[in-house]
């Protein structure tokens, strides 16, 4: 394992540009994850750590070594893509052992044998090692695409939305895994993806990337309780905060043009709060409940407490606790 | 469930669908395959029965189109045939009741060799050649792409006989006319446009990340194309190489102009073979046979890859 730097890093195609002058140093043993949404540069700025892009500008320094002109073989990193990553042709163990087997390594196949036994124990994969990759269930096909890489002992893991494929309860069962054998490992992993439970739940920092340039990054916590913009500040949360203009509250700090409210701001009540809104529509979704409500034509959804009752039609009142100011630009405004 | 929702699905086809496609299938077939046995019928029937009127379905078969087509032979008088020893062989037998004696091989089987050489060794060639650049095409920003792709393609589509002339006097010069060498790189330039092509697809829908992770995994392009996509490319190597030996196998137009002797396959070779008084149609119906042979094993043994080739795109993933 070992420290990777990423310096002012661009890649435009074509006239797009993918990621822009990226930089962002990823700690020995540490795991940091990319959230953003689809077309973000996730994964190309993954894909440029690997060598399968190459920079326009900007340099890659894996353990103190430059390697922004080296090919992906040589630069000691693992990768574990979305989906495609089994070889159809070969059984779960010759698809474990393959990287071992690569003609620069020479591991010898006693060790091999090892290796992939203990991995596949790791992941609970170790009775099908002699299936075909295509008869495994989509769990266990990516249990394997994640052993692939784990066989070896690269300076970095580069994963790319690994568990998106999946259902959302294997998805849960994963996470915590993977998290598990992370930490036990003591693994370095850039993890992309755009689902904010995976990237809160395992990652020590999170970068949040938007248009191709790093937004902020920082612990799961200061990214959600700081976001230093409305775009940060969306991205994390459920449901998704509310952004309304902060002339419908009184109190805004100067240069305010928008409030922030996530649920955890809003306090509800039957009447006694500063604004009043109409509830237009209630989600049950057993242990609480998506409150839909109208406040002055603008639509704000926040949770409940599906014992208060409350349902289409009635009028609540809203109070706003310690919300976030932005201003007209959508960047943070102290309150 | 109750009787109202267990209706027929709207997409499986239903029972009489599915006989009335069925016998439509077996139809053409029969339609096809009436040329090819009426070609094994006649190899053997005897030159009599093969050029009767009305056509004979039912006659005594006989070997004897198999034995002109391997043999030359020549008319002696009765007197000599009878001073000699007894028959060396069915086809002696069968040469002497026509007052002839066998007087040595036809050029058949070395003509047969040729076409097997030459048909197999442009298609190996013709495969090789296409899945590399069909991998180029599909992997790397190569400049123009689009239109080279098209400058491959429009290679065949003119008639070979236009081309004929210009390749006849090429090769007069450099000495490749009626070798073996110049038909296999004659019918591999013409193959490797269509192998380009149909390969391009079949490796287009091989997903890149596969070569990427090996890649990764320290293996270079090279190895990466050898280990991860030749395998996944064999239903489209098999069914391309399929493609590319039928046409090399039944070739004609060049075979005829630019082969005479040493070089030329049994195309040219086969309609020509004279019996006494005309064409010896039971012979000629024989070497025909025995032309299919190669070509329905090669498919017979790639068949299974082949269904899958031919459909592809449509039945993959």
């Amino acid at each position: 394992m070992a420290e990777v730097e990423i310096n002012a890093v661009s890649k435009a195609f074509g006239k797009t540009q993918a990621v822009s002058d990226l930089s962002l140093t990823i700690g020995d043993g540490e795991f940091v994850a990319l959230l953003g949404p689809t077309g973000a540069g996730k994964t190309t700025a993954l894909r440029l750590v690997a060598g399968l892009e190459q920079p326009d500008t900007g340099s890659i320094r894996i353990d103190g070594r430059d390697v922004t002109g080296d090919a992906p073989a040589d630069r000691d990193v693992a990768f574990v893509f979305q989906q495609y990553s089994l070889y159809p042709h070969l059984t779960v163990f010759e698809n474990m052992a393959f990287a071992l087997r690569a003609p620069t390594r020479r591991v010898p196949e006693a060790d091999i044998r090892a290796k992939v036994q203990e991995v596949a124990r790791l992941l609970h994969i170790e009775t099908k090692l002699d299936n075909k990759a295509t008869q495994l269930s989509g769990g266990q096909m990516q249990r394997v695409a994640i052993g692939r890489a784990l066989v070896r002992s690269p300076s970095i893991y580069l994963m790319d939305e690994p568990l998106s494929s999946l259902d959302a309860k294997l998805r849960g069962e994963l996470r915590i895994e993977l998290k598990r054998i992370q930490v036990d490992l003591g693994a370095t992993i850039l993890y992309v993806t755009h689902d904010q439970t995976e990237a809160m739940t395992m990652a020590s920092r999170i970068g949040v990337i938007e248009g191709g340039r790093l937004m902020q990054i920082g612990s799961p916590r200061e990214i959600y309780e700081n976001p230093i913009n409305a775009h940060v500040a969306a991205r994390l949360g459920q449901p998704t905060i509310n952004l309304l203009p902060a002339t419908l509250f009184g109190g805004a700090p100067a240069g305010a043009e928008t409030v922030g409210a996530r649920t955890e701001h809003l306090a509800i009540a039957r009447g006694g709060g500063d604004v009043s809104a109409t509830v237009k529509r209630v989600e049950h979704l057993g242990d609480q409940s998506h409150l839909h409500l109208d406040l002055a034509g603008r639509p704000v959804v926040t949770l409940a407490d599906p014992e208060a009752g409350f349902g289409a039609g009635d009028v609540v009142s809203l109070r706003l606790n310690k919300p976030l100011f932005f201003d007209a630009r959508g960047w943070r405004v102290a309150a | 469930m109750t009787s109202a929702t267990a209706a027929h699905s709207v997409v499986e086809p239903t029972t009489a669908t599915r006989r009335f496609a069925g016998s439509l299938v077996v139809l053409y077939a029969i339609i096809t395959m009436i040329p090819l046995a009426w070609i094994m019928l006649t190899a053997f029937k005897s030159p009599d029965d093969a050029i009767s009127y009305p056509p004979k379905v039912m006659f005594k078969p006989s070997l004897e189109g198999f034995c002109n087509l391997f043999t030359t032979r020549s008319r002696q008088t009765p007197e000599f045939i009878r001073s000699l020893g007894p028959p060396q062989g069915l086809c002696d037998s069968i040469a002497r009741s026509r007052n002839m004696v066998v007087a040595g091989p036809s050029n058949y089987v070395p003509r047969f060799i040729n076409s097997l050489i030459i048909a197999f060794g442009s298609t190996v060639l013709a495969v090789a050649l296409g899945t590399l650049s069909a991998y180029g095409f599909s992997r790397f920003r190569v400049p123009l792409k689009d239109d080279l792709l098209f400058f491959i393609l429009s290679t065949r589509m003119m008639p070979p006989i236009a081309v004929a002339i210009p390749i006849y006097l090429m090769y007069r010069t450099i000495g490749l006319s009626d070798t073996r060498l110049g038909m296999i790189l004659l019918y591999t330039s013409v193959n490797v446009s269509l192998a380009v092509w149909l390969l391009k697809g079949f490796i287009d829908e091989i997903p890149r990340e596969y070569e990427e992770a090996a890649m990764i995994d320290g293996y270079t392009r090279f190895q990466a194309f050898v280990k991860v996509v030749l395998p996944q490319a064999t239903t489209g190597i098999a069914a391309t190489a399929i493609f590319c030996l039928i046409f090399a196998w039944n070739e004609y137009a060049f075979a005829v102009l630019l082969t005479s002797g040493n070089a030329q396959t049994a195309p040219p070779f086969i309609p020509i073979i004279i019996g006494e008084g005309g064409q010896d149609w039971p012979a000629v119906a024989a070497g025909t046979t025995l032309f299919l042979v190669p070509i329905v094993v090669f498919t017979v043994l790639l068949r299974k890859h082949l269904l899958r080739g031919i459909t592809f795109g449509a039945v993959r993933k």
